[in-house]
């Protein structure tokens, strides 16, 4: 799966990442490159500081310590108009896929692209809507408020908000949490053809190995604060690592 | 041996309520900062002011109306005992101008307001609407905080007068009621007493109430952490603490007032 990727072009760096939340040490010492073209698993247990990753990589959090580097930029470092610069860049689909409920799923996907695409014509603004609400298969939400839809449809538009800003790199917060397992593959395959149609490189938060098996070219498993292995699924779980192991074992009820 | 660092400056309550009132400034600053720095939400900020104003009329003018019939009936024995009952429309529409209507319309504000601004963005908040839209580039506190803050300054002042206005009408109805009195007689006495002090000082507190309901309530839900419990906190904490600083507001403009009233 890995053959579009270009190994010496990291487009997301983490060396040596630290997060504690008071006396709670959520990362210890995390390291990670994603290069350009691949989509990259991060599995742990719940509470293990993956979400918290993510938000460091798009600058929601800041590390105690340690670099985290995406397109050339240290996160840390960047404020005001040079972190929503690179903000531009990188789809963040959330968990509880965070839709403006006040708002309908037209103005939901206007309103980043409005407000960061300038001198876009009415008809502009209306066909890249309908073009990206085509994307995700969901063209007959367009008037529906967020509260209409179910929780597959509020992922695939959630998705679809990033996309609008046709992203360089997707984060994805648990794509397939709380979702029944046709709709869980229905987003495994809609996270395939964002990679494929719009090239981006992805980080995937999961605790979903069906959705890591699909989605993933590469798995990272994130035990006690740092990735203790990364590899194919089948290098990660061929690991006799015993909550590797457990984890494969729920997953595929053995 | 290692010594355990200390955990608070003084005790854990004053702490945490000298931080709040750090952060609370440090918000303030933020809003003056963000308003006059690019593009204003101007579709967002009337949208606001029709929520805010426009929704809240048939209740600030019935609470109105009310206030100004019930405080002419009360008042008038008082009046009576004197035979001064012709000073009914002076004496109601000195307490309606310089108090009633702005304290009413303002404590109405602040529950309606307030509550709904604070849950509004609490909700918003705890479901990562205000991240998801800081990571798509956009700068939440100008569109949400900004234009709610600037909406309600603007719209409670209106309010006020519209409650100004309603009130005068229900004292009116009680005194042409009861004393005949005609709407010509009752503007001519009731204007008599009222000076541009008056209506300016109204104004001044009218616009303080809806800037100080309005931050409350956007720090509040813009601030709300741990979920569900915390939404219906921050909801909570705008109305109460909305209606405290108001009444405080309150007693420091009616001073002023006076100092100049002198």
């Amino acid at each position: 799966m890995q053959e579009n990727t270009n190994q010496e072009d990291p487009i997301i760096s983490i060396r040596d990442v630290y997060k504690s939340f008071g006396d709670l040490h959520v990362l210890n010492g995390v390291d990670l490159d994603v290069y350009r073209g691949e989509n990259v698993v991060v599995l742990g247990r719940s509470g293990t500081g993956k979400s918290v990753l993510i938000k460091i990589i798009v600058g929601l959090l800041q590390q105690d310590k340690g670099s985290v580097n995406v397109l050339g930029n240290e996160v840390s470092d960047l404020q005001g108009k040079e972190l929503n610069e690179l903000r531009r860049k990188i789809g963040f689909s959330f968990q509880n896929s965070a839709l403006y409920d006040s708002m309908t799923v037209r103005e939901n996907l206007e309103f980043p692209l409005v407000r960061n695409v300038a001198n876009l014509s009415k008809a502009e603004v209306k066909d890249q809507v309908e073009s990206v609400l085509e994307s995700v298969g969901l063209s007959q939400t367009i008037n529906q408020v967020p509260s209409q839809l179910s929780g597959g449809q509020r992922k695939r538009i959630g998705i679809a908000r990033t996309l609008i800003l046709q992203p360089e790199i997707m984060l994805y917060d648990e794509p397939t949490a709380g979702l029944d397992p046709i709709t869980c593959i229905e987003i495994n395959e809609l996270i395939n053809e964002v990679k494929e149609k719009y090239h981006t490189s992805a980080i995937i938060i999961t605790h979903d190995l069906t959705c890591a098996r699909q989605t993933g070219d590469r798995l990272a498993m994130l035990l006690d604060g740092k990735f203790a292995m990364t590899g194919t699924f089948e290098e990660v779980f061929a690991s006799d690592e015993e909550r590797v192991k457990s984890f494969y074992d729920y997953n595929f009820i053995q | 041996m290692s010594t355990k660092p200390k955990e608070h400056v003084f005790t854990k309550n004053l702490d945490h309520a000298l931080l709040s009132v750090y952060n609370g400034y440090k918000f303030f600053i933020r809003f003056f900062k963000e308003a006059f720095k690019g593009r204003m939400e101007f579709q967002e900020l009337v949208k606001q002011c029709y929520a805010i104003g426009y929704k809240s009329l048939l209740l600030i003018g019935m609470t109105g109306f009310i206030t100004g019939m019930v405080f002419t009936k009360q008042s008038r024995p008082s009046l009576a005992e004197f035979g001064a009952t012709s000073w009914l429309p002076s004496l109601v529409s000195i307490a309606i101008v310089r108090a009633l209507a702005a304290l009413v319309t303002a404590l109405i504000s602040a529950g309606k307001v307030g509550s709904s601004i604070g849950a509004e963005l609490g909700s918003m908040r705890v479901t990562e609407q205000i991240d998801a839209m800081e990571v798509s580039a956009i700068n939440p506190f100008k569109f949400l905080v900004v234009t709610r803050v600037l909406a309600s300054t603007i719209t409670i002042p209106l309010l006020m007068f519209y409650c100004t206005l309603v009130g005068l009408l229900g004292a009116f109805l009680n005194v042409y009621l009861n004393e005949g009195t005609s709407g010509v007689a009752f503007v001519e006495k009731a204007f008599e007493q009222i000076t541009f002090l008056d209506l300016g000082t109204s104004v001044a507190k009218a616009v303080a109430y809806g800037f100080t309901i309005g931050m409350v309530g956007c720090y509040q839900g813009y601030n709300a952490t741990k979920g569900t419990e915390g939404v219906g906190k921050a909801a909570n904490t705008s109305v109460v603490l909305s209606m405290f600083l108001i009444f405080i507001e309150e007693v420091i403009i009616v001073q002023v007032s006076n100092y100049f009233r002198g």
